[in-house]
């Protein structure tokens, strides 16, 4: 039997340190230990980005990565994003430009844009559908999604957003 | 999905990791990025008793300029190579066959050289390092040795890795001044090359001096296509010189069927692709 090994791991800015298996995903220890639900599981093949997280920054897939690599760094996930009950700009992006449906990939649309928007500030359409190939959306055919990416882009975005009533964040 | 369960291993430096190479027996499977491994191990396609992480050797991830050529580290990123400044001003090609692969959170965390040692044919690298004649160079029990990208595709997922070996860095030869272009045909986004081609192109008065051309998908291994460099040699930088060179493109490749595919349409998007990919590199 594999031996467990101990990690430390910044999440969303609290730190913690656990056991764990090196076969358990870091999505299975984002949501199963540390109760951080809003990062879901689509395909589970690194196919739909649902799990997108931030390591370090930048986007990764969680379900393709184990919990064990994370040690020492820092993830950020959809709950991460609000700061002080105010949601971030692609948040409210997403919110005012209704860019979901269902509501699935949506954490992970939000975690992906983010980290676009970080590495390429002023995104093309184009740039912003290829920026998003690795997230799927069977809900809205994209157009929305891609027009929220614009929004936060631009700064057009409402930044009074305090009352917000959208799911899955603090 | 869950993987089977393994031992794990992370060292910190070369050293380390061939020592625990050497101990841990022969089930023991290396994690670069993880972006290959990772899915094949939960869908227990693989489970090896062990796995040995390479991430945390700091020496492995990087790229250095190394006077004829660029040194690049294995465990350097595809998002690293595809926006690093000395892979842009000397080897276009590798920057834009990288930018291609898989999607942006696949190339953040999965690394070149794990994806030349897992040698999909459908790969993106395999073909660029191959075009540009580039040197492995692999850490192993009895010390460095160095292999060339002609010999180190060996068939389907198999390379001149031996067992106890790592794949270190990767030498790529220079190639400042050359028009690069990596043309990939696929049906959907995120989805492994039909097939792809890598061409670069020195240009000089007119006329293309100088031509080097890669293959995706077009056998078991990366391929070069040596009739369409021979032809183009020499030739005035006309669209229909270069066309006619490309179509040797599907001499002395062996792609296979499958549902994306048969080998005729392969060896039809091979002229085709070579075709674009070259006007493209000669900034036609």
């Amino acid at each position: 039997m594999a031996s467990s090994k101990t990690i430390t791991v910044e999440v969303d800015d609290v730190s913690y340190t656990d056991d764990v298996e090196p076969r358990l995903l870091l999505v299975q220890y984002l949501r199963e230990r540390l109760g951080k639900t809003g990062t879901l599981i689509g395909c589970d093949t690194t196919n739909c980005g649902a799990c997108t997280v931030h390591l370090d920054g930048v986007s990764v897939k969680s379900c393709t990565m184990f919990a064990v690599q994370a040690d020492g760094h820092s993830v950020t996930t959809i709950e991460g994003l609000a700061r002080d009950g105010k949601l971030a700009p692609i948040q409210q992006a997403f919110h005012e430009c209704h860019a979901l449906q269902c509501g699935f990939c949506t954490p992970g649309m939000i975690m992906q844009s983010a980290s676009l928007l970080n590495e390429n500030p002023h995104p093309s359409e184009q740039e912003i559908r290829d920026g998003l190939e690795g997230n799927l959306c069977r809900c809205t055919g994209y157009q929305n999604i891609v027009a929220a990416v614009q929004a936060a882009a631009e700064g057009t975005v409402s930044s009074d957003s305090g009352a917000s009533e959208s799911a899955g964040v603090a | 999905m869950i993987p089977s369960a393994f031992d794990y291993a992370a060292p910190a430096t070369v050293a380390e990791a061939l020592s625990v190479l050497a101990d841990a027996g022969d089930d023991v499977k290396l994690l670069a990025g993880g972006q290959s491994l990772i899915p094949v191990m939960k869908l227990r396609l693989a489970d090896p008793a062990m796995v040995v992480d390479l991430g945390r050797i700091g020496e492995l991830s990087g790229v250095r300029d190394d006077g004829d050529a660029l040194l690049i580290g294995a465990m350097t990123t595809h998002h690293q190579v595809a926006t690093d400044p000395l892979v842009a001003a000397h080897l276009p090609l590798l920057a834009k066959a990288a930018a291609t692969v898989a999607d942006p959170q696949v190339r953040h965390r999965g690394t070149f050289g794990g994806a030349l040692v897992h040698a999909d044919p459908a790969g993106d690298l395999p073909a660029a390092v191959l075009a540009a004649d580039a040197t492995f160079i692999l850490a192993g029990p009895g010390g460095e040795r160095r292999v060339e990208a002609a010999d180190f595709f060996q068939g389907y997922f198999t390379t001149a890795v031996a067992e106890g070996e790592i794949l270190t860095h990767i030498r790529v030869p220079k190639y400042t001044g050359w028009g690069a272009h990596y043309e990939k045909f696929t049906r959907v986004a995120q989805q492994w090359s039909i097939v792809a081609v890598a061409a670069m192109v020195r240009v000089e008065d007119g006329t293309i001096a100088e031509a080097r051309i890669g293959l995706t998908n077009m056998g078991s291994t990366p391929l070069r296509a040596a009739a369409v460099e021979q032809a183009l040699a020499g030739t005035p930088l006309t669209r229909e010189a270069i066309a006619a060179a490309s179509a040797h493109a599907a001499e002395g490749t062996d792609p296979a069927s499958d549902l994306n595919g048969d080998a005729s349409y392969r060896r039809h998007l091979a002229e085709v692709l070579t075709r674009r990919a070259v006007i493209a590199a000669a900034g036609l």
